[in-house]
Formats: C-alpha cells, structure tokens, sequence
C-alpha cells in the first residue's frame, strides 16, 4: 500500500507541475528527451542501430533469412517485428514468454514500418509462392526510463536504413550466396510519436515518472509525406475528440524533427 | 474446406453503394441479447453483420494467484478470444500476439467506465469469445462486454460502446466488414463513452491525411452513438421480458386460486 501511496503522491506533484506549464526534467511540454543515434554496432547483424532517449536505450537488430512466405501473399518477402524487455533494462521486467507489454510493442512498431511500405517487399521474392526473404527486426530493451515505443520505432528505422542486403544468384531453385553487399531499400520512412494525457494536460515523449503518472497515451505514426499510418491508445484513461486532434497536430511537426535526425537526405 | 467468399471487383459502385449494398455511412445489421448465459455473473451476445461473439463475466471476485490483487481496486482481467472455426483458415486455439494485443486495448477501452475502486483486491474477469469473426471483431467484442459488465450489475460511469470507421477505395466509411479491412485504405477502431463524451480506444492502420482522420473519427464516433442506442434497447429488454415473466407468473397463481 506505501508503494500505491507513493506512487499517487509523486503523480499529483507531477500532475501539478505540468498544469503550471512545468515538467519534473526541466523540459517544454512539447520537447523530447536528448535523442542519440548510432548505426552499425552489431557486424553479425545485416543492420544495427542504438537509440539513446534520455535514459532510454534501445537496440534493434535487423537479419534477414531465407524462408516461405505466406500463403495469402505468395509474391511479398516477409517483414516480422518482435520485442524483448530485456530483464537486465529494468527492476519491473521479467524474464520468460514475451507479456502483453512486449507483443504490444512490438506490434505497434510493425504496424508504422508495415503500414507505411517502408520495406518493398515485392522486391524480396525468390520464387514466388515458395522462397523469399524474411526480414526479422529484433527490438531489444537494454535500459527502460519511458517511451519505448518512440524509441523503438526511430531505433527499428535507424537498423533498417543501415540494413545491407547479401547478394545472391537462384541456380536450379537453390539460392547461393555470393560475396558483397547492397543496401536494403526503403520506400518510406515512419516516425513514432507518442502523446500522454496528465490530468487533461498533453505532453510529448513520457519518461518513466510521467509514464507512471499518465492517464492514458496516444501514439500516432507518420510517414514521409505527412500522412498517419498507424495509431495506438493506451492506458487506462480517456481521451476527448479535441484532444485527439491538437494531438495530430502536434505530432506533424515532432515528426519532422526526428525524421531529420534518422534520414540524411 | 469451405470456399472463401469471393472478392468483387470493386468494393464501392460509383453511386457510392459498397458491395453489400450498405450506404458509405451505413452500419451493418446488429442483434443484441443481454443476459444469455447461467453461469456467468453476467453475459451478452452480438451480431453485427456475420460477427457473432459472445461475452461472460465473471466477479468481482476472489483473485488468484494473489500477488495479482490490487490494494486501491478490483483487477480487471479480459480475454479476447477466437474459435478455431471462427475465420477462413482453422486458426489454432492458442492465443495469437494479436489476441494478446487486443485483450489489452480491450481492457483499457474498458476500465474508465467501473468504478474498480469499489472492490479492492478483488478480480473481474471478462471473458469475449469471437464466434465468426467479419471484420470489426475488437469493436463489436467491447460492445458486447461492456453489455455483460451491466448484467454482472458491476458499478460503472457509463456504458462503452465501439464501432470502427475507416477509408476504402477513396471514400471514408462506417464498420468495415472483413473485406473491406483486408483491402488497401484505413481502419480505424474507436471506443467511445456517449455520456461523457470521450474515447477509450483508438488504433489505426492504413494511411489517412490529418484532414481525413478528423472526418473518420467523427463518423465513427457518429456510429458509437448508434451503437450505444441498441445497447440500451438490449439491456433494457432483459427486464422488460423478465417483468412480463414474473407478472405471467402471478396472473397464473391468481387463477389457481379462484
């Protein structure tokens, strides 16, 4: 019960704060975290990238493999996400099968790379039907202060752009690996952006206090040209129709941004 | 195996009549039943279109394992379940990542209606089984326990009622059925409490400019208000039949005795 008391107690200080226009880091309502990004540190891995979010860290590794594609899109390769909350990143995480948590992460940060084409995967056909290429993209949690989806998804799209795809040649149905690498090629570029709700105040990126403090959180994914392609409540609050619009809004422009930092163009 | 139904050319005629022969802004046909099962503390049943899904609540009650128990309020629990025949392809019983995805918003969509903080410690189960599953499945399964949660006679701020808008081949429209879902555009579910005028889930897939999803979002909301009507209808139903029940009752005991 001290723990429940403790927690209420620090997110009405919270709560207070921001409706005085206020965060407990110092930071503007509609500022995110210092983000850091580092592409390539995993040479086993076809593409690798490190995103720092505050305290926040995140690692997503790319491999791509060889296997069948399914039945209901025989000429598409294969785009799978999966999310691990790494018991080492947090006191709360757990080892074992991936929770709720995990599989909604995981989820949402598919639903941005899938629903916005980023990767073309037309192109990953090797015989159509029967093999083609898999891209697995593995988000690993290495340190939880708030935010993951934000984090993931900048993370998931750094890995890809740094993504090197082998080259190969299909003799008599047997696909051969042949020395050198091209890039993997991406149609679109989804950017994550994640609104939290604090006693009717909208902030932007939630660290772990204004997490716990939230009533509910609002993710909205935009791609290249502005256009939302994957949205995701949570939380146990609610959200007023007004509220959902100044969220669109406001995330246009934080997509931007970070869009800069990922893509060099 | 059952063939699978087959994909017409278009899915809107240039009158703006979808393949089913719905208007753009047109709900499918809904039938609710509350208080459909005797075990369950509470239960209600829906179709919408060829959906049928049932849900069961169970408690408050004693939780377990303990360490689950919530000191402040009751633990709501939900299950978003599919039958194996429910779709196309037998779907294997397990739950998918998809059904544990769901069976969170799903709770989330619906613990701001009850007042959990009446029964600390305790659990409520909620349990939504898709029978067949067309399209809408995660909207019509909150309609339906938020149904159940009533008939368990648990304690909540309002009723949530759900239905999904979205955009296909161009035109904004209401409740996608599976077709509709599967084919290129957008979808988006939304959860919404009428009488307090505020949404509880929300996801999207697809992609929509910020001035399209304004629109979506305001024809789906437009649908939870329907929604919400025949919900109230379904439940008020219940006591009106058992009234009648019990009045028959009576009339008969009054003839045995003359």
């Amino acid at each position: 019960m001290s723990s429940i008391m403790a927690t209420k107690v620090r997110a009405k200080r919270i709560a207070q704060m921001i409706a005085s226009g206020k965060r407990s880091d110092g930071r503007g309502l509609n500022d995110y975290r210092e983000i850091q990004i580092e592409s390539g540190l995993i040479e086993r891995a076809e593409g690798s990238a490190r995103v720092r979010l505050g305290k926040t860290e995140v690692l997503v590794g790319v491999k791509i493999e060889i296997g069948e594609p399914f039945p209901d899109t025989p000429n598409e390769g294969v785009l799978t996400v999966n999310a691990e909350l790494v018991p080492l990143a947090s006191p709360t995480f757990e080892a074992g099968p991936p929770d709720e948590n995990s599989i909604e992460l995981a989820r949402v940060v598919d639903r941005g790379i899938r629903e916005s084409k980023a990767i073309p995967t037309g192109d990953l056909v090797i015989e159509p039907g029967k093999k083609v290429f898999v891209v697995f993209v593995d988000v690993y949690v290495l340190n939880y202060d708030g935010n993951l989806i934000d984090a993931s998804a900048l993370a998931a799209l750094a890995a890809l752009l740094n993504t090197k795809m082998f080259n190969y040649e299909v003799k008599e149905g047997e696909v051969k690996i042949k020395p050198g690498y091209k890039p993997l090629p991406l149609a679109n570029y989804p950017i994550a952006v994640t609104s939290a709700k604090i006693n009717d105040q909208l902030i932007v990126d939630p660290w772990l206090e204004e997490e716990q403090a939230m009533d509910a959180r609002l993710t909205m994914t935009i791609e290249k040209d502005g256009k939302i392609c994957a949205m995701q409540k949570g939380g146990y609050g609610t959200f007023t129709t007004q509220q959902i619009l100044e969220i669109a809004k406001i995330v246009q422009q934080k997509a931007v941004e970070l869009r800069k930092l990922v893509v060099k163009e | 195996m059952k063939t699978s139904q087959k994909k017409p050319e278009k899915l809107i005629d240039e009158k703006d009549i979808r393949y089913d022969g719905r208007k753009l802004n047109e709900m499918r046909p809904v039938k609710i039943e509350v208080g459909v099962l005797a075990n369950a503390d509470g239960s209600a049943y829906i179709e919408q279109g060829k959906n049928r899904i049932l849900a069961a609540v169970y408690g408050p009650r004693e939780i377990h394992p303990k360490h689950q128990a919530l000191p402040d309020r009751a633990a709501l629990r939900c299950r978003y379940h599919m039958a194996p025949f429910s779709v196309q392809e037998r779907k294997s019983p397990a739950p998918s990542r998809r059904e544990h995805e769901l069976s969170k918003v799903i709770r989330e969509a619906l613990e701001p209606s009850i007042f959990t903080e009446y029964y600390p410690r305790t659990a409520i189960d909620l349990f939504i089984e898709v029978l067949q599953a067309d399209g809408g499945t995660r909207c019509a399964g909150i309609t339906v326990a938020s149904l159940a949660l009533a008939d368990a006679g648990i304690p909540m701020r309002d009723l949530v009622c759900a239905c999904a808008a979205g955009k296909v081949e161009d035109r904004l429209i209401l409740d996608l059925d599976d077709l509709e879902d599967k084919s290129e555009g957008a979808d988006v579910p939304i959860a919404y409490m009428p009488n307090m005028d505020v949404v509880t889930l929300l996801q999207m897939d697809g992609m929509l400019t910020n001035e399209e999803f304004e629109q979506v979002l305001n024809m789906g909301i437009e649908g939870c208000r329907q929604i919400s009507q025949l919900q109230r209808d379904a439940l008020k139903a219940k006591y009106t039949a058992a009234k009648e029940a019990e009045a028959e009752k009576e009339d008969e005991a009054e003839e045995a005795k003359k």
